[in-house]
């Protein structure tokens, strides 16, 4: 796993927040890395920790997070470690971040064009000015706005134009790492499709590493390489996408699968899973998706499952993956 | 359609918004939110409403259940067929109304007030149906708390919303919905905003509760593959009006409609094996202020031509094996 044409290795994130019931446990123990031009979805349901994983990654933490232990190892340097100042660095230049709401990403007293150019002089102070203009016209031609809108304010935009304008923002820098955390959430579907038909283009164009965010496991299909699932703050599978969806082996990923409806292909009855996620203040014991799962024995109960490689390349978190005794 | 299975016969509805207000309080400008819509709704039908934000589907479930009032058009409601038009009915009538058609939301965590307990959330419809007596009602609101299955009723009773997760509290807004044994339920997105692993669950009980009580549904959502569970017929919404109908499994096949095709072709599908092609569409949805009298698709329609231009809105016309659709060149 740790071989240089990995962009990104995490190595047992964990981060707490900390509140005034006791501490949260959203991001426990996450491996897994990237390689270079990939692109990881990482699906889950709220509240499983995956916008965590986001901002732990980029170190955009709130006051009350605490990364308590792990490494994230961007080009092989660790930026846990780093204070404010040293990761700053990293940010934008090196991993970059498109957010679900796009119009808190955007500055609304300034037109889209200058916040485009502000952003690269921050980062790239060794660029030119006539050097930056160029590179906000091709940023503008890569995620398909027209140049007329550049002297445009966020306002006028809709949605999806907004959502194109973060991400020409998030590219500025030509980062070797982006992530995007619901890009797509809050447009139509139409929208939506375009969008994710460019992002997946652009990636794999500039060989960029992309990790992709989302609830939604058509979404994920569509841009994903490999998957990674996640529950109640831990990583339960990673493989292949074509694994994930057709040889599934956590039964949380089997569930996921078979609760999510489709326009394509025969209808199938939806299976819905027992209870609810759990609450992450006070997490099961053991493995922690053993309350809802339907193969959960006394072990589930008491010991964390170990997350091992069952197929190559395709690792689970599961005493009893694709539900075996 | 035989007549005496009837529950909504809608014609012609229309709602229009005045944008902004002039010096005097008058505008000549209006969105024409929804236009010249017709549908009839068999009793115990479940019909989807499916479209982009903005294309009208809201504002018409909140027609239908009169928590706004039509600019024109009738709504016919059928009780013992009898039919009445809803559209204008005010007062005591209106009031009455609201016993046989209920409108559920999207939003779990705003369509409860937070200072009401569950109980008290779901009685209230009860009480509007003067079930005076105290014991009947807390039989009837375990009764109803048990059906969306929050059990043991008794534990949910004494609590407030905010102590409830999303998918409970959906299931308390549904359960207040029955509490009136409506005929008619609008349902307004009511999965979007639950989790995968809850939303199937919800899904399901929704349609349990169409066949154990009869209930007729109006389900509104952008979700296609959503629509494809929980409808008999799908109605596809654009700019306003409908643009095609049809069974199901049968407009999602063989959709006629350039807009729908659309739509159903920009549907993220769960199955890394299926190649999609892409969405054949131009430009984006606008807001329709004082939209012109031609098809509501024409700008951003990828085969319109002069006729389209030049003519009216096409009517909704029967394209084969029943599948309505408004255009000309299908």
């Amino acid at each position: 796993m740790s071989t240089s044409k990995n962009v990104l290795e995490v190595k047992d994130l964990t981060m707490h927040y900390e509140t005034s019931e006791g501490p949260v446990h959203a991001v426990d123990g996450m491996t897994f890395s990237l390689a270079r031009g990939e692109s990881l979805g990482l699906v889950g349901e709220s509240g499983c920790g995956k916008s965590s994983v986001a901002i732990s990654l980029l170190k955009l933490l709130p006051d009350n997070a605490r990364i308590l232990r792990g490494e994230i190892r961007l080009n092989s340097i660790d930026l846990v470690p780093l204070d404010e100042a040293g990761i700053r660095q990293y940010r934008w230049r090196n991993i970059a971040m498109i957010f679900q709401a796009a119009m808190n990403s955007l500055n609304p007293v300034h037109n889209v064009e200058s916040q485009i150019v502000e952003a690269i002089r921050q980062h790239m102070p060794e660029l030119s000015g006539e050097e930056i203009r160029k590179r906000v016209d091709d940023l503008f031609e890569m995620v398909g706005l027209e140049p007329q809108f550049k002297k445009q304010y966020p306002h006028e935009y809709s949605g999806g134009m907004r959502q194109r304008a973060v991400i020409a923002m998030a590219l500025s820098c030509d980062p070797d790492v982006i992530i995007a955390d619901e890009p797509t959430t809050a447009l139509d579907v139409i929208v939506q499709d375009a969008l994710l038909k460019e992002m997946r283009a652009i990636q794999e164009k500039l060989n960029m590493a992309m990790i992709y965010i989302s609830h939604d496991i058509s979404v994920i299909a569509e841009v994903s390489d490999r998957v990674g699932v996640m529950y109640a703050g831990r990583l339960v599978e990673v493989a292949s996408t074509d694994a994930i969806f057709h040889e599934p082996l956590h039964p949380y990923t089997i569930a996921l699968m078979s609760a999510f409806p489709s326009i394509e292909g025969d209808k199938t009855e939806l299976s819905s899973l027992p209870g609810e996620p759990p609450d992450l203040l006070n997490p099961p014991s053991g493995c922690r998706f053993h309350p809802r799962c339907p193969f959960a024995t006394e072990r589930c109960k008491r010991e964390v499952p170990e997350f091992k490689e069952h197929a190559p390349d395709h690792f689970a978190a599961c005493w009893y993956p694709g539900g075996s005794s | 359609m035989n007549r005496a299975d009837i529950l909504v016969d809608i014609k012609n509805l229309t709602k229009l918004f005045p944008v902004g207000q002039g010096v005097f309080g008058k505008t000549s400008l209006f969105v024409h939110a929804v236009k010249d819509f017709n549908l009839t709704i068999q009793r115990g039908e479940s019909v989807g409403l499916v479209g982009e934000s903005g294309c009208g589907k809201t504002t018409t479930g909140k027609l239908l259940t009169r928590l706004l009032d039509p600019t024109s058009g009738s709504i016919e409601f059928y009780t013992g067929g009898e039919a009445t038009d809803i559209a204008t009915l005010k007062g005591r009538d209106l009031k009455e109304f609201r016993h046989r058609a209920q409108m559920i939301f999207q939003d779990p965590y705003e369509s409860l007030n937070p200072r009401i307990k569950i109980y008290g959330a779901v009685a209230e419809g009860l009480i509007v149906q003067s079930v005076t007596s105290r014991k009947d009602r807390q039989d009837r609101v375990k009764e109803l708390l048990e059906v969306v299955g929050l059990a043991p009723a008794e534990t949910f009773m004494s609590r407030y919303p905010h102590e409830l997760s999303g998918g409970q509290r959906q299931r308390v807004a549904i359960a207040r919905a029955l509490a009136v044994e409506p005929a008619f339920v609008v349902a307004d997105e009511p999965t979007s905003m639950l989790d995968v692993s809850i939303r199937a669950g919800m899904m399901r009980l929704m349609l349990d509760l169409s066949e154990q009580m009869g209930v007729t549904y109006l389900y509104i959502t952008h979700d296609l593959a959503v629509a494809r569970y929980m409808c008999d017929r799908i109605a596809v919404m654009y700019g306003g009006r409908i643009v095609e109908i049809g069974q199901t499994e049968e407009l999602l096949r063989n959709p006629r409609h350039p807009y729908t095709k659309a739509l159903i072709s920009a549907v993220p599908v769960p199955n890394p094996r299926v190649k999609r092609e892409a969405a054949d569409i131009k430009g984006r949805v606008t807001k329709p202020i004082n939209p012109p009298p031609r098809c509501v698709f024409y700008e951003r329609c990828p085969i319109a031509n002069k006729i389209c231009e030049e003519n009216d809105h096409p009517p909704l016309e029967n394209k084969g094996d029943g599948q309505h659709a408004a255009c000309y060149l299908v």
